[in-house]
Protein backbone atom coordinates (compact mmCIF):
# COMPACT_ATOMS: atom_id res chain seq x y z
CA UNK A 1 0.00 0.00 0.00
CA UNK A 2 1.35 3.34 -1.11
CA UNK A 3 1.06 5.93 1.61
CA UNK A 4 2.26 9.82 0.70
CA UNK A 5 3.39 12.22 3.31
CA UNK A 6 4.35 15.93 3.06
CA UNK A 7 6.64 17.68 5.41
CA UNK A 8 6.73 21.47 5.69
CA UNK A 9 8.56 23.87 8.01
CA UNK A 10 7.06 25.80 10.89
CA UNK A 11 5.66 28.87 10.03
CA UNK A 12 8.58 30.83 12.11
CA UNK A 13 11.43 29.01 10.78
CA UNK A 14 13.38 30.91 7.93
CA UNK A 15 13.13 29.34 4.60
CA UNK A 16 15.98 31.03 2.27
CA UNK A 17 15.27 28.57 -0.46
CA UNK A 18 11.14 29.61 -0.46
CA UNK A 19 13.01 33.23 -0.54
CA UNK A 20 14.84 32.89 -3.67
CA UNK A 21 12.27 31.04 -5.48
CA UNK A 22 10.10 33.92 -4.38
CA UNK A 23 12.58 36.25 -5.68
CA UNK A 24 13.19 34.25 -8.78
CA UNK A 25 9.33 33.76 -9.53
CA UNK A 26 9.19 37.47 -8.97
CA UNK A 27 11.61 38.10 -11.58
CA UNK A 28 9.94 35.96 -14.42
CA UNK A 29 6.60 38.19 -13.95
CA UNK A 30 4.76 36.62 -11.31
CA UNK A 31 3.85 39.40 -9.20
CA UNK A 32 1.17 38.23 -7.39
CA UNK A 33 2.86 35.79 -5.04
CA UNK A 34 3.01 36.60 -1.26
CA UNK A 35 4.90 33.68 0.20
CA UNK A 36 6.88 30.73 -1.13
CA UNK A 37 7.75 28.14 1.40
CA UNK A 38 9.40 24.95 0.33
CA UNK A 39 8.81 21.69 1.59
CA UNK A 40 9.37 17.37 0.75
CA UNK A 41 7.36 14.90 0.03
CA UNK A 42 7.25 11.35 0.36
CA UNK A 43 5.46 8.54 -1.30
CA UNK A 44 6.14 4.84 0.62
CA UNK A 45 5.19 1.53 -0.21
CA UNK A 46 4.63 0.16 2.43
CA UNK A 47 4.29 -4.17 2.60
CA UNK A 48 1.20 -3.71 4.74
CA UNK A 49 -2.64 -3.24 3.58
CA UNK A 50 -4.42 -2.60 5.81
CA UNK A 51 -5.01 1.50 4.98
CA UNK A 52 -4.65 2.16 8.93
CA UNK A 53 -2.07 0.32 9.86
CA UNK A 54 0.05 1.78 7.09
CA UNK A 55 -0.66 4.78 7.61
CA UNK A 56 0.58 4.21 11.51
CA UNK A 57 3.32 2.94 10.39
CA UNK A 58 4.70 5.43 7.60
CA UNK A 59 3.41 8.13 10.62
CA UNK A 60 5.85 6.90 12.96
CA UNK A 61 8.74 6.80 10.15
CA UNK A 62 7.77 10.77 10.07
CA UNK A 63 8.26 11.04 13.78
CA UNK A 64 11.70 9.05 13.89
CA UNK A 65 13.56 9.83 10.85
CA UNK A 66 11.45 11.77 8.36
CA UNK A 67 10.81 14.91 10.17
CA UNK A 68 12.79 16.96 12.64
CA UNK A 69 9.91 18.30 14.79
CA UNK A 70 12.07 21.24 16.06
CA UNK A 71 11.65 23.01 12.75
CA UNK A 72 9.21 21.00 10.75
CA UNK A 73 6.10 19.38 10.87
CA UNK A 74 4.40 16.03 8.38
CA UNK A 75 1.21 15.34 7.48
CA UNK A 76 -0.45 12.13 5.66
CA UNK A 77 -2.22 13.02 2.59
CA UNK A 78 -3.31 10.07 1.01
CA UNK A 79 -3.26 6.28 0.91
CA UNK A 80 -4.13 3.83 -2.05
CA UNK B 1 44.16 9.53 27.37
CA UNK B 2 42.62 7.74 24.79
CA UNK B 3 40.06 9.26 22.38
CA UNK B 4 38.22 7.88 19.22
CA UNK B 5 36.66 9.22 16.22
CA UNK B 6 33.80 8.10 14.06
CA UNK B 7 34.08 7.51 10.63
CA UNK B 8 30.63 7.81 8.68
CA UNK B 9 30.24 7.10 5.18
CA UNK B 10 31.08 10.74 3.42
CA UNK B 11 32.88 11.86 6.50
CA UNK B 12 35.62 13.81 5.26
CA UNK B 13 37.42 15.65 7.99
CA UNK B 14 38.00 12.40 10.28
CA UNK B 15 41.50 11.76 9.01
CA UNK B 16 42.50 15.32 9.91
CA UNK B 17 40.39 14.72 13.24
CA UNK B 18 42.92 11.87 14.06
CA UNK B 19 46.52 13.70 13.15
CA UNK B 20 45.23 16.21 15.42
CA UNK B 21 44.10 14.46 18.20
CA UNK B 22 47.45 12.07 17.95
CA UNK B 23 49.38 15.14 17.61
CA UNK B 24 48.72 16.46 21.01
CA UNK B 25 48.81 13.33 22.77
CA UNK B 26 45.92 11.43 22.54
CA UNK B 27 45.89 7.58 21.77
CA UNK B 28 42.93 7.55 19.12
CA UNK B 29 41.51 4.81 17.67
CA UNK B 30 39.41 5.55 14.18
CA UNK B 31 35.50 3.38 14.77
CA UNK B 32 33.55 2.52 11.86
CA UNK B 33 29.90 3.63 12.00
CA UNK B 34 28.67 0.02 11.59
CA UNK B 35 30.45 -0.98 15.02
CA UNK B 36 28.41 -1.78 17.59
CA UNK B 37 30.71 -0.83 20.86
CA UNK B 38 33.37 1.58 21.79
CA UNK B 39 36.92 1.41 22.30
CA UNK B 40 37.39 2.98 25.87
CA UNK B 41 37.89 6.26 25.60
CA UNK B 42 38.15 9.58 27.39
CA UNK B 43 36.90 11.22 24.06
CA UNK B 44 34.49 10.77 21.14
CA UNK B 45 34.87 13.01 17.94
CA UNK B 46 32.01 13.08 15.57
CA UNK B 47 33.55 14.64 12.43
CA UNK B 48 33.33 16.77 9.57
CA UNK B 49 31.95 15.89 5.82
CA UNK B 50 28.98 15.12 4.55
CA UNK B 51 27.59 11.89 5.86
CA UNK B 52 24.86 9.93 3.78
CA UNK B 53 25.49 12.96 1.58
CA UNK B 54 23.42 15.57 3.33
CA UNK B 55 20.76 13.17 2.30
CA UNK B 56 17.12 14.25 3.48
CA UNK B 57 18.54 16.53 6.54
CA UNK B 58 22.49 16.86 6.88
CA UNK B 59 23.50 14.42 9.97
CA UNK B 60 20.20 12.86 9.96
CA UNK B 61 20.71 9.69 8.72
CA UNK B 62 24.07 9.33 10.45
CA UNK B 63 22.55 9.96 13.66
CA UNK B 64 20.54 6.52 13.48
CA UNK B 65 23.41 4.23 12.35
CA UNK B 66 24.60 1.62 14.92
CA UNK B 67 27.02 2.95 16.59
CA UNK B 68 25.74 5.86 17.60
CA UNK B 69 23.32 4.21 20.17
CA UNK B 70 26.70 3.69 21.71
CA UNK B 71 27.61 7.13 21.53
CA UNK B 72 24.52 8.47 22.99
CA UNK B 73 24.54 5.99 25.79
CA UNK B 74 28.50 7.24 26.82
CA UNK B 75 27.34 10.92 26.33
CA UNK B 76 24.00 10.01 28.89
CA UNK B 77 26.83 8.72 31.35
CA UNK B 78 29.02 11.75 31.42
CA UNK B 79 31.56 10.91 28.31
CA UNK B 80 33.06 13.39 26.56
CA UNK B 81 31.53 13.55 23.34
CA UNK B 82 32.67 16.74 20.41
CA UNK B 83 31.02 17.13 16.90
CA UNK B 84 32.81 19.26 14.64
CA UNK B 85 30.80 20.25 12.07
CA UNK B 86 28.91 17.73 9.97
CA UNK B 87 29.57 16.20 13.54
CA UNK B 88 27.89 19.26 14.73
CA UNK B 89 24.60 18.15 12.81
CA UNK B 90 24.77 15.15 13.87
CA UNK B 91 24.63 15.62 17.43
CA UNK B 92 21.28 18.08 17.16
CA UNK B 93 19.56 14.94 15.37
CA UNK B 94 20.41 12.70 18.17
CA UNK B 95 18.33 15.19 20.31
CA UNK B 96 22.08 15.07 22.43
CA UNK B 97 22.12 19.04 21.78
CA UNK B 98 19.07 21.41 21.25
CA UNK B 99 17.96 22.89 17.87
CA UNK B 100 18.86 22.23 14.24
CA UNK B 101 21.29 23.82 11.92
CA UNK B 102 19.25 25.38 8.77
CA UNK B 103 21.16 26.18 5.29
CA UNK B 104 22.98 29.53 5.41
CA UNK B 105 21.24 32.58 4.86
CA UNK B 106 22.47 33.57 2.19
CA UNK B 107 22.45 29.99 0.64
CA UNK B 108 26.45 29.70 -0.36
CA UNK B 109 28.72 27.53 1.08
CA UNK B 110 30.84 29.36 3.39
CA UNK B 111 34.44 28.20 3.49
CA UNK B 112 36.77 31.04 5.46
CA UNK B 113 38.70 31.67 8.67
CA UNK B 114 36.71 33.28 11.29
CA UNK B 115 37.16 34.90 15.09
CA UNK B 116 35.28 33.17 17.65
CA UNK B 117 34.57 34.23 21.05
CA UNK B 118 34.65 31.38 23.80
CA UNK B 119 31.34 32.71 26.09
CA UNK B 120 32.13 29.63 28.84
CA UNK B 121 35.42 28.64 30.09
CA UNK B 122 33.47 26.44 33.15
CA UNK B 123 33.87 22.99 31.51
CA UNK B 124 36.51 20.67 30.12
CA UNK B 125 36.77 22.26 26.85
CA UNK B 126 38.09 25.69 27.18
CA UNK B 127 38.57 25.40 30.76
CA UNK B 128 42.27 27.59 31.21
CA UNK B 129 42.11 28.10 27.69
CA UNK B 130 44.91 31.22 27.02
CA UNK B 131 42.77 33.04 24.75
CA UNK B 132 38.97 33.86 24.92
CA UNK B 133 39.39 34.80 20.88
CA UNK B 134 40.36 32.20 18.48
CA UNK B 135 41.21 32.35 14.66
CA UNK B 136 39.71 29.14 13.51
CA UNK B 137 38.28 27.56 10.06
CA UNK B 138 34.84 27.10 8.88
CA UNK B 139 33.75 25.21 6.02
CA UNK B 140 29.62 24.63 5.76
CA UNK B 141 26.31 25.04 3.81
CA UNK B 142 24.08 24.03 6.68
CA UNK B 143 25.48 26.32 10.14
CA UNK B 144 23.01 28.56 10.29
CA UNK B 145 21.65 27.16 13.87
CA UNK B 146 18.27 27.95 14.67
CA UNK B 147 16.04 26.67 17.90
CA UNK B 148 12.86 27.40 19.34
CA UNK B 149 12.20 30.80 21.77
CA UNK B 150 11.76 28.29 24.50
CA UNK B 151 14.54 26.46 23.72
CA UNK B 152 16.89 29.45 23.50
CA UNK B 153 15.71 30.55 26.46
CA UNK B 154 16.40 27.39 28.12
CA UNK B 155 20.09 27.03 26.43
CA UNK B 156 20.60 30.61 27.80
CA UNK B 157 19.59 30.17 31.20
CA UNK B 158 21.85 26.93 31.65
CA UNK B 159 25.03 28.53 29.92
CA UNK B 160 24.52 26.23 27.52
CA UNK B 161 26.38 28.62 24.31
CA UNK B 162 29.76 27.69 23.62
CA UNK B 163 31.20 30.05 21.11
CA UNK B 164 29.97 33.16 19.22
CA UNK B 165 30.83 34.36 15.90
CA UNK B 166 32.68 37.18 16.48
CA UNK B 167 35.73 39.86 15.42
CA UNK B 168 39.18 39.79 16.64
CA UNK B 169 38.30 42.07 19.21
CA UNK B 170 35.20 39.60 20.74
CA UNK B 171 32.41 41.93 19.43
CA UNK B 172 29.10 39.58 18.24
CA UNK B 173 27.53 42.34 15.93
CA UNK B 174 25.19 40.49 13.08
CA UNK B 175 27.87 41.60 10.61
CA UNK B 176 30.40 39.11 11.51
CA UNK B 177 27.37 36.38 11.53
CA UNK B 178 29.00 34.47 8.90
CA UNK B 179 25.98 32.06 8.46
CA UNK B 180 22.36 33.94 9.56
CA UNK B 181 23.26 31.68 13.26
CA UNK B 182 20.42 32.95 15.71
CA UNK B 183 22.42 35.03 18.30
CA UNK B 184 25.79 34.52 16.33
CA UNK B 185 25.88 30.83 18.01
CA UNK B 186 28.59 29.11 16.43
CA UNK B 187 28.43 26.01 19.22
CA UNK B 188 27.09 25.12 22.17
CA UNK B 189 26.78 22.12 25.00
CA UNK B 190 24.11 19.88 26.52
CA UNK B 191 22.98 20.91 29.54
CA UNK B 192 26.14 19.20 31.52
CA UNK B 193 28.56 20.33 28.93
CA UNK B 194 30.15 17.29 28.47
CA UNK B 195 28.81 17.51 25.21
CA UNK B 196 30.27 20.11 22.55
CA UNK B 197 29.22 20.93 19.10
CA UNK B 198 30.86 23.76 17.16
CA UNK B 199 30.68 24.36 13.27
CA UNK B 200 34.59 25.84 13.08
CA UNK B 201 37.02 22.84 12.89
CA UNK B 202 39.72 23.29 15.17
CA UNK B 203 41.80 20.54 13.83
CA UNK B 204 42.57 22.82 10.75
CA UNK B 205 44.47 25.21 12.55
CA UNK B 206 47.44 22.94 14.51
CA UNK B 207 49.92 24.37 12.01
CA UNK B 208 51.56 27.49 11.72
CA UNK B 209 53.19 27.75 7.93
CA UNK B 210 49.65 25.56 6.91
CA UNK B 211 46.79 27.68 9.13
CA UNK B 212 47.36 29.24 12.33
CA UNK B 213 47.95 27.69 15.90
CA UNK B 214 44.36 28.18 17.41
CA UNK B 215 43.66 24.88 17.41
CA UNK B 216 46.50 23.70 18.95
CA UNK B 217 45.96 25.52 21.97
CA UNK B 218 42.77 24.32 21.97
CA UNK B 219 43.81 20.17 21.39
CA UNK B 220 46.72 21.03 24.26
CA UNK B 221 44.38 22.55 26.30
CA UNK B 222 41.61 19.92 25.88
CA UNK B 223 44.40 17.04 26.80
CA UNK B 224 45.56 18.90 30.01
CA UNK B 225 41.78 19.41 31.13
CA UNK B 226 40.84 15.74 30.95
CA UNK B 227 44.18 14.37 32.67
Amino acid sequence: MKVSAIITLKKDVLDPQGKVIHQALDGMGFNNVNEVRQGKYFEIDVKENDPKKAKEIVEDMCKKLLTNLVIENFKIIETQ
Amino acid sequence: MKSAVITFPGSNCDRDMGVALKKFGFKNEMVWHDDNELPKSDLIVLPGGFSYGDYLRCGSMASKSKIMNSVIEFANSGGLVMGICNGFQILVETGLLPGVLLRNKYLEFICKNVFVKVENNNNPYFKNLSKNILKLHIAHNEGNYFCTGEQLKEIEDNNQIAIYYSDEDGKTNEEFNPNGSMKNIAGIFNKNKNVLGMMPHPERMIDESLSGEDGSLFFKNLINNIR
